[in-house]
């Protein structure tokens, strides 16, 4: 008797179907950070393509913006970044007084200064931990929040909020520092720096750690300029361009600091460049509190602020990267004509789908955590 | 009983802010032109080493230079924006290879109600420039995306917000608002209350409602 069906030593490969297969993700997905969508097209477990879709936060701060007056508009700025909203504010503030041509103390300068990194501190912080925690490494997470509550108890000590701080004015600054906070600055300085080996022990060499960041999401320097990339991530494709150093604002002249660059432009990289970010901040606040000059923190400014007719555009280095204010005023009215803001995470975020293209599904996670995005600001 | 505080010297309140570093005669002349005064720069200031090179190889390519607390401003005809572009960025002297920002300002009364302004910053010369080209309402721009490809999610916040076309755009859509949206949000002319779409189709039945409902407010 014959097999119908011998088995022969050729057998013809079983046809697989290869079509690609459309997934979504988000708005609420957990890694997101927020709300955030992305349409992946998918062949295998690859991605092929993505589509970013963004919007589901916009408030409209820019128009809202347009009818409020110069001093509220402070607030507004805090709920773009809340992650780092010192940052912000100064930003602001900044370009209103260069659109005035108002001259800010300095004592009020260094305080700015010291409060911007502190606020980076903050922000590479939540970084880091979510980051991490997407990734897998849930310990990092705990670490990081424990040690950003630190910062929030200064900035509340200082201004009384701990997210949403108004902490920045039109021509200085609302307060003079509490009595005792440099002491305790200094201290969670050296808390931080101490923690940073912590974080190092855990991820540096950390195995897992480099087979899911090494040699992911790699972009070249001229790509990453063309692509409009900024702040670290751009550093880490070996570009040398921080706004502190390029074009210093606040009192970033007078420090000595270095700016951390990477060479490969991959996930790792990004992750060493934040990492050394965190000792230059240190170093620049116990150097802004070591020469705090004595003197007001408000400088002089009219009771109304009205602004001449006449239009700019004033960056400064947010921990995501360059965030930019153009403001036109017309002169009359007790608002700005125009207020835009180039939100460095919206910039960011338009590069990660050059990013995950041909990297596993499981790399997307770990590429929104790298370019550090806030859905607040990328949608205003 | 505490002893009053003395009474603040007149000499101790806030003065007015020192002058700003602008003439103020050309913004004062009346009536106020709508726009920015876009200030031409002062005589003993020195011009931007690329600008007489880049008015050499594209004649006709700026048609007013502006200058404004530290800002140089070229104002650019439409048609001639892809060229001074990439001239601007490809040329040794100026390199301006990082598109920081694109956005545009509404000044409706004027015939060329938009301005689109591009700020340029030049990583190796460490320098901002910013280009300007102004539109009239449903004119389109030439996408800048070919030269700089961070100009592609500014076009569409741009195109989102105010309705501007680039024409060239790989992938012109909505960004910020909802595909569906009625309307271009940043446009001084759109209705800051009241249900949108509603209000574009019939203000006048709108408004009789809105004041219907203040008057049973008020009672």
């Amino acid at each position: 008797m014959t097999d119908p069906h011998p088995v022969t030593a050729t057998r013809t490969p079983v046809q697989f179907d290869t079509d690609e297969l459309v997934i979504n993700m988000g708005p609420q997905h957990p890694s997101t950070h927020g709300v955030l969508r992305l349409i992946l097209r998918l062949d295998g477990e690859r991605v092929v393509d993505a589509d970013v879709v963004i919007g589901y936060l916009h408030r409209g701060i820019e128009k809202l913006s347009e009818s409020r007056d110069w001093t509220q508009i402070v607030l507004l700025t805090d709920r773009m970044d809340y992650v780092a909203a010192a940052t912000n504010n100064l930003g602001y503030c900044e370009t209103v007084e260069k659109l005035m041509g108002l001259e800010v103390p300095r004592r009020a300068q260094y305080i700015r200064t010291v409060l911007a990194e502190l606020q980076r501190l903050a922000s590479h912080l939540v970084w880091l931990g979510t980051h991490a925690m997407d990734i897998g490494a849930v310990t990092v997470f705990l670490y990081c929040l424990r040690e950003r509550e630190l910062v929030l108890d200064l900035f509340e000590e200082y201004c009384g909020a701990r997210l949403t701080y108004n902490s920045m004015r039109v021509g200085g600054l609302p307060a003079d520092l509490p009595v005792g906070w440099d002491r305790k600055v200094r201290e969670f300085c050296d808390i931080v720096d101490q923690k940073i080996v912590d974080y190092e022990q855990l991820l540096t060499q950390n195995r897992i750690w480099l087979e899911r960041t090494r040699d992911i999401g790699v972009i070249s320097g001229a790509d990453a300029i063309a692509m409009g990339f900024c702040g670290p991530p751009l550093r880490a494709s070996g570009v040398m361009r921080d706004v502190r150093k390029d074009e210093p604002y606040a009192a970033y002249e007078e420090f000595a600091f270095d700016i951390p660059v990477g060479a490969a432009g991959d996930t790792y990289d990004r992750y060493l460049v934040r990492l050394e970010e965190f000792k230059q901040s240190t170093r620049i606040i116990r150097q802004a509190l070591d020469g705090m000059p004595e003197g007001p923190v408000m400088g002089k400014v009219p009771r109304l602020i009205k602004p001449p007719a006449g239009e700019t555009y004033h960056a400064i280095e947010s921990p995501k990267g360059e965030i930019g204010f153009f403001i036109a005023s017309d002169g009359k009215s007790l608002s700005p004509y125009r207020f835009r803001v180039r939100p460095p995470s919206f910039c960011n975020l338009q590069v990660l789908p050059k990013l995950v293209r041909g990297h596993l599904v499981a790399d997307v996670v770990a590429l929104i955590g790298t370019i550090d995005i806030v859905l607040g600001e990328v949608d205003r | 009983m505490e002893p009053a505080e003395p009474p603040v010297p007149p000499s101790a309140l806030p003065k007015p802010a020192p002058k700003p570093p602008a003439p103020k005669a050309e913004a004062k002349a009346p009536p106020a032109p709508p726009g920015p005064p876009d200030q031409a720069p002062p005589d003993d200031l020195a011009r931007p080493d690329y600008l007489a090179p880049l008015e050499q190889a594209c004649p006709g390519g700026v048609s007013q230079v502006s200058y404004w607390v530290g800002d140089w401003t070229l104002i650019v005809p439409r048609d001639r924006l892809v060229e001074v572009a990439t001239w601007l960025r490809d040329t040794p002297e100026s390199r301006f290879d990082f598109c920081s920002d694109l956005t545009a300002v509404d000044w409706p009364p004027r015939a060329e109600r938009f301005d689109l302004v591009y700020c340029l910053y030049s990583v190796p010369h460490r320098r901002r420039v910013r280009l300007k080209v102004r539109l009239k309402d449903g004119e389109a721009a030439p996408s800048v995306t070919g030269i700089w490809p961070a100009a592609n999610w500014f076009e569409r916040e741009v195109f989102d917000m105010f309705g501007i076309r680039f024409d060239g755009h790989p992938d012109l859509r909505r960004i910020l608002m909802p595909d569906d949206w009625q309307g271009h949000p940043q446009r001084k002319d759109y209705p800051l209350e009241g249900p949108g779409e509603l209000l574009l189709e019939d203000p006048l039945e709108w408004l009789k409602l809105r004041n219907a409902a203040r008057e049973a407010e008020f009672e």
